[in-house]
């Protein structure tokens, strides 16, 4: 959780999100995870970290338009999440479902719990404990990519797979 | 706080008739009929109110900024004004004022009494007819003129319309400032024309959809100040906050059941889905409504509480069903191309607004409670959330303009034709309307 926080909150992690937020803005691609964002590059990271499970596994999935399906190419992502979680066992998970902004706030909260949920699972079917696992929706609170278009709405219907309490 | 309501219903308790200054028989009088389909704005001159300081002015530019913001009224510049009122206790020169097509003519005068309360008098005039249509007068401490202010306006309002005013009422809402994707959400409170903002939260939790109860003293909200989105209570005044229930999972889409006992919201399901929940707050009894497979939220109850209108996507995609305040006779009532949600029963129980998406555009409009008569008086990029005036013609929403980085509060009324930008200082979203202060 530190870790992750530490990303989150570094101002040249933070610029590049934005700039690649915006560059999305332009292609039709959706990137599925940090690694696809060119964040960092595959083995940066110490093995079993949360950096590592980010930028080599893939944190985040994404949804279709007003649906909580897990997509075809959401589903390896979520296998290797699945691998990599029954693989280092001590962290619990948190579950964070998003919503793009083409909906009403309270509907979208909904949305995005059930967005959670599906992942939470998926990883469960995958063998990861139930118990380690809590889900929390943001509706449309959270977005990543900020402009007014599809490019940008595609990358805030997600789930990201969030690590908390190493070693515990 | 509470000092500000008792000043508030101490003045109401002295609000006093002026006697009439004219005695002819009530005939002919001015009135706005607002079921008219297309309403013409009556012309009315509001002079300044006589005092020996702003206030009286500043009182009286209030009444005016009311009035014009409701569409019905058009107040004519002061420019033109030919008798200049000296002494509002005697009938002015109704010809100066018919030549000028005032159909109505506002007086006052503002005194301070030797305690240092004001005492505000006022006086709706009838220029054709030739006579007095009221005559008040109230009693308020100076940081009150403004209510004082939205009372006048409510008094002509209901005199000229035949209906309630919504001038005296406050808006909560959701104050956002910050980009976008760091967004700082506080809960707020603000005269209804924007002014006498307050924040009740500090931002360092996210928090949703603030609800008046119908006393106007509590608001019910959803707060991820625990870690879990979570329904909670607060008193306005005290600032005393309590947990509604101890459920396991996210708590969501609150609002006040009529009679204030209940707060009807959304439950997650461990599956993913929701469900409608009523809380009843004294017995701490929770009931559910809706046990379905699909999404079930914004419930609001029509005002005399035997139903409750939400929003479900168990057919497919979210559309307004209708059902009993006990969950009985679920009834889907939208069937227009799109989606809709966000219904709102309107206090006058004749009508449903709702935010309805189509067309790649968000819809502020209302139906009847069958469904039928759908009216769409706003449409645009992004927009949602409606809520009620507390008489039932005005709804306020917030719109988030592409490009505009946020949202801002809107008001339009049934006609869809009298749009007003509420002003607000960061960004606003979420309003609730209060109800009137009886």
């Amino acid at each position: 959780m530190r870790r992750i926080a530490k990303l989150a909150t570094n101002p040249v992690v933070i610029a590049l999100m934005m700039s690649l937020a915006i560059a999305g803005c332009a292609s039709k691609k959706t990137p599925n995870s940090a690694a696809d964002l060119g964040l960092g590059g595959a083995g940066a990271a110490t093995p079993g970290s949360a950096q590592d499970f980010t930028v080599n596994v893939g944190d985040r999935i994404f949804f279709d338009t007003d649906s909580s399906s897990i997509r075809a190419d959401a589903q390896g992502i979520l296998s290797r999440q699945a691998q990599w979680l029954n693989k280092y066992g001590n962290y619990a998970i948190v579950v964070e479902g998003h919503a793009d902004e083409r909906g009403t706030r309270e509907y979208n909260l909904a949305l995005g719990a059930r967005r959670a949920a599906a992942t939470r699972d998926f990883l469960v079917a995958r063998g990861v404990a139930s118990n380690r696992l809590k889900t929390i929706s943001y509706g449309k609170e959270r977005p990543v990519a900020v402009c007014d278009d599809i490019s940008c709405w595609s990358q805030n219907r997600r789930a990201v797979t969030t690590l908390g309490g190493a070693g515990s | 706080m509470k000092n500000f309501f008792k000043t508030i219903m101490l003045m109401g308790a002295l609000a006093t008739g002026l006697s009439a200054v004219a005695t002819l028989p009530a005939h002919a009088l001015v009135e706005i009929d607002v079921n008219k389909g297309t309403v013409e704005p009556l012309p009315v001159a509001i002079t300044d109110f006589l005092s020996g300081d702003a206030v009286g002015a500043e009182i009286s530019g209030i009444v005016a900024a009311d009035l014009k913001r409701s569409g019905l009224f058009a107040p004519i510049d002061k420019g033109a004004f030919i008798e200049k009122i000296s002494n509002p206790d005697a009938a002015p020169r109704f010809e100066d004022w018919k030549v000028i097509n005032a159909q109505a003519l506002v007086t006052g005068r503002v005194t301070q009494e030797a305690d240092g309360r004001l005492k505000a008098e006022f006086r709706l005039w009838d220029t054709f007819a030739g006579q007095q249509l009221i005559g008040e007068q109230f009693f308020s401490s100076r940081a009150n003129s403004r209510r004082v202010a939205h009372i006048i306006a409510d008094a002509i309002y209901e005199r000229l319309t035949g209906e309630k005013g919504y001038f005296d009422t406050r808006v909560v809402f959701i104050d956002e400032s910050g980009a976008k994707n760091q967004r700082k959400k506080r809960l707020a409170i603000m005269d209804q024309d924007g002014a006498n903002i307050r924040y009740l939260s500090d931002g360092r939790s996210i928090v949703l959809t603030p609800r008046f109860s119908p006393t106007r003293q509590e608001i019910t909200y959803m707060s991820y100040e625990s870690g879990q989105p979570q329904v909670y209570l607060l008193q306005i005044e005290t600032g005393q906050r309590e947990l509604v229930g101890n459920f396991p999972g996210m708590t969501f889409a609150p609002r006040f059941s009529p009679d204030g006992q209940k707060v009807i919201m959304s439950l997650l399901r461990d599956d993913g889905n929701s469900n409608v929940f009523a809380m009843d707050l004294r017995s701490r009894t929770t009931t559910r409504l809706t046990n379905s497979n699909s999404i079930d939220t914004s419930p609001s109850y029509s005002p005399d509480g035997s139903k409750v209108v939400f929003t479900s996507d168990r057919g497919g995609r979210p559309q307004i069903y209708v059902m009993g305040a006990d969950g009985s006779g679920q009834t889907r009532i939208s069937f227009g191309d799109g989606t809709y949600s966000t219904p709102v029963w309107s206090p006058r129980g004749d009508l449903i607004a709702f935010t309805k998406q189509a067309g790649g555009q968000f819809q502020i409009g209302v139906m009847k409670t069958d469904g039928s008569g759908e009216r769409i008086l706003s449409s645009g990029f992004q927009q949602e959330g409606p809520t009620w005036a507390p008489n039932g013609r005005v709804l306020m929403f917030f719109r988030d303009a592409a490009g505009a980085g946020g949202p801002k509060l809107h008001s339009i009324d049934l006609t869809g034709r009298n749009e007003q930008a509420i002003p607000t200082a960061n960004f606003g979203s979420d309003p609730a309307w209060s109800p009137l202060l009886e």
